[in-house]
């Protein structure tokens, strides 16, 4: 995590070279190149339906690209075999949109359950563990919650909590402000930035939202629906000031500009 | 010092962490913490800090010395945690700033909200708290099944009248779930229990030379009793189920809440088609299952016992009467009502989550094959007053 993590430092933490994404024949995306560095927050951006989820499906391993590769910390994760893809997988957290708590466990439980499978902890330091991550996330005290005895805002921080349970290199958050109120929007977002700070994670987050972009993002790609592939990489505040490609630009500026100049 | 390990630091095998507490000046201590601080280290008790105290006057503060840490992940902050913790039940005031940085930032995060008291663990009632509690429950429970019998009536009712809003085509995949799509299983279930109807009847008849008689036998079983009994245990298990997973599972999407604020009654759009598809469809079941398992008599019959399907045949036409299958026919029907309210009644009753979901399904089933028995009971008796 903090200090010790594996590969030299110049390697990439995540490299995507050629990526091409596609169900059947129906292409999703293609030709996806870039390269996301340990301790940035990456953002995946684009229009409903661009495939940014696919794309995080991808990165994640529940779905196998048709072509181009996948490398984490240079090894390739597409042509992995079967054990060296689970270690790989059990580097990742990964925050899905709706939360995806397991509903018939409470709050502690969903924490501890990687926790009981993946390490020879003994219960009371799983307790222990899963409480501190709920705390973490501002949960203290919800412990023996049930999923659905908490608000959907509270809901995404339990199941932040538990994607961090072991303590993940990479953070991996599929549109983590959707459904969440300007106020805990802006929390999640506070909560991304001081996690990464503090445990030196890589984050990559799968968003629309503008203000959650422009606050914690340091680098993105923008996935066109048109034609299937990224048209800009780089900085999104950058990209929302120097951006020529008129999709990019309305996008970052809510189409405000385009409409005053249209 | 160091914790059950050797000195010997190269060959270390055990723990990859070093502790070590140090008096500094009067009231103070000073916590050396090296190496590897991770989950897999197997990390000391943080009370331990307490024994290696040095002895002396009473520590006041505490101070954390980290630079020798080379790796750490959440034990470090758990063990740090759990530390502070200890320290501020004895009022020791513990300085965290030796600690490394993202230890401390992850520290006032985790403080930053305070915990809350919930009072999850409420205090045990007593046995008479509990009792009533349950009486409640079930009266509730009570209640909401006359509700939902209520609103079922009604919208039979607005059905009469033509005015119940339903799909055809949700109709027509039920009946084809609960009716052709049910043939196999209750051909296999029903020519067994035609064979082992047959089989039993025949060992007690065959002493007595009577093994015609067991074609009049599982005749009459089957028609009166079996075949309704068996199909409708069939589709409890098959169609009340998926009623009340379907349901369930649209529920938990609020697909259910959708419904009715467009002003589409839950009852009229999903209880009806699936109770009318059952309805329809379980009197065709039952006297297919009849004549399967009259069937697999004369299987046995014909097979062992050496009767000559002409026999068998003639036999069973002489032992059946058309009011066999009418009283079997209207146990069906009984049965189908029920089995479909069951399902559809704990689908409707569902919870907002993934397990709710299969404590509906399990509770529809038990559910409709104890109104099965019980009503076949009440009906055998009635059957039995009337002198049938």
């Amino acid at each position: 995590m903090s200090s010790a993590s594996s590969g030299s430092l110049d390697v990439p933490r995540i490299a995507v070279a050629d990526l091409t994404m596609a169900y059947g024949s129906f292409v999703i995306q293609r030709d996806l190149n870039f390269t996301i560095r340990r301790g940035e927050i990456f953002i995946i951006m684009g229009g409903s339906g661009c495939g940014k989820s696919t794309l995080l499906r991808s990165l994640i391993g529940l779905m196998q690209p048709t072509r181009g590769d996948i490398r984490y910390d240079g090894v390739s994760f597409t042509a992995a075999g079967l054990d060296a893809r689970e270690r790989t997988l059990r580097r990742f957290g990964v925050l899905y949109q709706k939360g995806a708590l397991w509903t018939s466990m409470t709050l502690a439980e969903n924490v501890a359950l990687p926790l009981k499978e993946f390490t020879d902890l003994t219960p009371a330091q799983i307790r222990e563990v899963a409480s501190l991550k709920l705390a973490l996330v501002g949960l203290a005290g919800f412990e023996e919650f049930y999923p659905s005895e908490i608000s959907g805002g509270m809901q995404k921080r339990a199941a932040l909590a538990r994607a961090m349970a072991l303590d993940p290199d990479i953070l991996f958050f599929d549109e983590p402000s959707a459904g969440l109120d300007p106020v805990s929007s802006r929390r999640m977002d506070d909560l991304i930035l001081e996690l990464r700070d503090s445990l030196g994670a890589t984050v990559v987050v799968v968003t629309h939202e503008l203000p959650s972009l422009f606050a914690i993002g340091d680098s993105a790609v923008y996935l066109d629906v048109e034609t299937r592939t990224m048209i800009a990489q780089g900085n999104p505040r950058t990209l929302r000031d120097t951006a020529t490609d008129p999709k990019v630009h309305a996008f970052l500026t809510r189409g405000e500009l385009a409409a005053t100049a249209g | 010092m160091t914790a059950d390990r050797p000195e010997d630091i190269g060959v270390s095998t055990a723990a990859r962490w070093q502790l070590s507490v140090e008096r500094v000046g009067d009231d103070a201590a000073l916590v050396h913490l090296t190496g590897s601080w991770k989950l897999e280290d197997r990390l000391p008790d943080p009370e331990g800090v307490a024994q290696q105290l040095p002895p002396g006057r009473p520590i006041r503060r505490l101070a954390f010395d980290a630079q020798g840490i080379t790796a750490w992940d959440t034990g470090l902050l758990a063990y740090v945690s759990k530390l502070h913790e200890w320290a501020a039940g004895k009022s020791i005031e513990a300085d965290l700033a030796g600690l490394p940085e993202g230890i401390q930032r992850l520290l006032r995060l985790a403080a930053a909200v305070p915990r809350r008291q919930t009072g999850a663990t409420a205090a045990r009632l007593s046995w008479l708290a509990r009792v009533g509690t349950a009486a409640v429950a079930t009266w509730q429970a009570a209640q909401g099944t006359v509700t939902f019998v209520g609103e079922v009536a009604l919208a039979l009712a607005a059905l009469l009248r033509g005015r119940a809003r339903f799909q055809g085509s949700e109709l027509a995949i039920q009946i084809q779930a609960c009716g052709s799509q049910a043939l196999p299983i209750v051909t296999l279930i029903s020519f067994l229990v035609g064979i082992i109807l047959a089989f039993i009847g025949a060992i007690q008849l065959r002493q007595f030379g009577a093994q015609i008689y067991v074609a009049d036998l599982v005749g009459i079983a089957m028609a009166q009793e079996m075949g309704a009994l068996m199909t409708a245990i069939i589709m409890s298990g098959r169609s009340g189920a998926a009623f009340a997973a379907q349901i369930g599972t649209m529920q938990v999407n609020e697909e259910v809440d959708a419904l009715q604020t467009m002003g589409l009654s839950p009852v009229e759009f999903l209880v009806l088609p699936r109770l009318l598809a059952l309805m329809l469809m379980i009197p065709f079941l039952t006297v297919y299952a009849d004549l399967l398992g009259i069937l697999g008599g004369a299987f046995v019959g014909i097979g062992w016992l050496g009767l000559t399907p002409t026999q068998y045949f003639n036999e069973t036409k002489s032992a059946l009467t058309l009011g066999y299958f009418a009283m079997g026919l209207f146990k069906g029907e009984v049965f189908g009502v029920l089995v479909a309210l069951a399902g559809c009644l704990r689908g409707i009753q569902c919870g907002r989550s993934s397990a709710a979901v299969g404590l509906a399904v399990t509770s529809a089933v038990v559910t409709g094959i104890v109104c099965i028995v019980c009503s076949d009971a009440i009906l055998t008796v009635i059957y039995h007053v009337l002198g049938f």
